[in-house]
């Protein structure tokens, strides 16, 4: 505990940069992910090739995915970014996907039935009752990411993983645990939050 | 004028080589409530779901108001068009009142008047007002069914399309709500298109009844002339004409009595009234009970006719028997 007495600033830093990577990283997977989930929902066929091909790219190890992106993206925050935007996708997309093919039939027909047009449906009627999975879905890519987020400390993007891979390189001990238990902070200061979020979604319709 | 015509209206899906419906033709007039009954697989939910472009007919056309249908945006047809179906289709994300809500807020309605709208509907269906905050899964079948009637009178639609809407329900629901779709519609008057695989159900509502089977309308007519003159023996199977207990049973003493028979003189007061809401299964048990050959007819305390053992007979069909070389029913 000696080394976070007397680098409380260092380690705060590193923490705050890790929070700036995995929440900017989750922002851009959303915002790619939403529109690409709600094209699977009304495309059937694109389904099966573009989760294929988002589950190939999840079997790609992380850290060789980054140092294939270093020639093009050079060091630092965006190839960092850039990989672990890759790895939620899947997550992401697929439960957006199941959230609105899940929906009661029904529920469609009647929204079709009463004369709303495709956004109206989507707006007011899917995306609604497809939120608790996207939910759960945004809350277990979080969690990988803010994992998968040490690694960026290997292209000089920061965060805790710096705390990890210096612990390793120098053999310091306390390094590596505070490193870590940081890291799992941050991912059960996470989880609860978005779990809170998941129930309040459920809840919020008797 | 009709309110609904449609001209040889055909519909194939591509995964069948018969048409599920083939080339239909029929007119409903204003305010007429039409049951379209028939075994599954008969086309009647797709005709159905015609009328508002769930499904796109392969020719033909129908006519909405003198309006052929494809002329109109498909959203604005269904807004001015009820719809309410058998698994209510409720949004369970809604309040019950942002349920009824939905197609006047489609419509723009000012709130308001769809304030206004949701708590006389509410009233219509025998809601109580404070079911307003609540959700659909906090409701029972037939009150959420209730719901989705309520939903689909909201903008107060010409047209009402009911498919199956009472098919989920036990018995005692249904028979419930069935009155009171009635009493409703006794004052509101709607063209209403009703779906139903079940006979009871049918004689029960309809003023005419469209009978299908294979695609086709077998007989389209009033319920009285289908169970006493149904034109093949598909029809008279369905209704169940040979067995002439049940068919009594789905027969009103009024029926039988017709509207021009004069009521005859008294000394009937030692005998067992009929009442002209009896079934015709009861009046002929009253009838053998009494050992009488005619029975009273009696409507407010004042007798309106006599109901003999001759009338129950001329309300079997006289067409049995010559029914032979007509389709035969298969797994309905």
């Amino acid at each position: 505990m000696g080394y976070l007495l007397t680098n409380w600033a260092y380690v705060g830093t590193l923490l705050l940069q890790h929070l700036w990577l995995t929440g900017s990283a989750m922002a851009i997977s959303v915002v790619i992910a939403l529109p690409l989930g709600v094209l699977l929902a009304r495309v059937a066929w694109l389904r099966g090739p573009v989760l294929g091909f988002l589950g190939l790219l999840y079997t790609i190890p992380s850290l060789s995915l980054l140092v294939l992106l270093i020639p093009v993206l050079r060091l630092g925050y965006w190839p960092a970014v850039v990989t672990l935007v890759i790895y939620a996708q899947l997550v992401l997309v697929r439960n957006v996907v199941v959230g609105m093919v899940g929906i009661d039939p029904a529920v469609i027909e009647a929204a079709h039935g009463m004369g709303m047009n495709s956004w109206q449906r989507l707006v007011q009627v899917e995306l609604p009752l497809a939120l608790p999975l996207l939910l759960a879905g945004l809350r277990i890519a979080t969690l990988s990411t803010i994992g998968i987020a040490t690694i960026a400390a290997f292209v000089n993007a920061g965060g805790l993983g710096m705390l990890l891979f210096d612990g390793v390189r120098t053999s310091n001990h306390e390094k590596i645990v505070i490193g870590a238990i940081a890291v799992s902070l941050l991912a059960i200061g996470a989880n609860v939050l978005l779990r809170r979020a998941e129930l309040w979604s459920q809840q919020s319709r008797g | 004028m009709s309110i609904i015509v449609a001209e040889g209206v055909t519909k194939r899906f591509s995964s069948d080589s018969r048409p599920a419906v083939d080339a239909v033709s029929f007119a409903v007039d204003p305010g007429e409530f039409i049951v379209l009954l028939g075994p599954s697989g008969c086309g009647k939910t797709t005709l159905l779901k015609m009328i508002n472009r769930i499904y796109e007919p392969t020719s033909g056309q129908l006519l909405i108001d003198g309006v052929d249908s494809r002329s109109l945006p498909v959203t604005h047809l269904r807004r001015r068009i009820g719809y309410a179906i058998q698994q209510t289709g409720l949004f369970p994300h809604f309040r019950v009142e942002q349920n009824i809500a939905v197609v006047p807020r489609l419509l723009g309605w000012e709130r308001p008047r769809i304030e206004a709208r949701i708590t006389e509907l509410l009233d219509l269906v025998g809601l109580p007002h404070d079911f307003r905050r609540r959700y659909p899964r906090q409701l029972s079948g037939g009150q959420q069914q209730r719901v989705g009637l309520a939903r689909a009178l909201a903008a107060d639609p010409a047209i009402m399309l009911m498919d199956e809407p009472f098919g989920a329900l036990d018995a005692i629901t249904r028979a419930r709500l069935q009155d009171e779709l009635l009493h409703i519609q006794r004052k509101v008057h709607k063209t209403i298109l009703f779906v139903t695989h079940d006979i009871e159900e049918a004689l029960r509502l309809a003023d005419r009844m469209m009978v299908m089977n294979h695609g086709q309308i077998v007989q389209f007519d009033t319920p009285l002339t289908i169970l006493t003159r149904p034109c093949t023996r598909f029809v008279e199977q369905l209704t169940s004409a040979n067995d002439v207990l049940r068919r009594l049973s789905l027969l009103t003493v009024a029926s039988a009595l017709g509207r021009e028979r004069p009521p005859a003189a008294g000394g009937s007061a030692d005998l067992p009234p009929l009442h002209p809401q009896d079934d015709l299964r009861f009046a002929l048990t009253q009838l053998l009970g009494a050992g009488e050959s005619s029975l009273p007819v009696i409507d407010d305390g004042r007798e309106v006719g006599r109901l003999t053992l001759a009338d129950l007979r001329a309300m079997l069909p006289s067409t049995v028997a010559g029914l032979e070389g007509h389709v035969p029913v298969s797994g309905a």
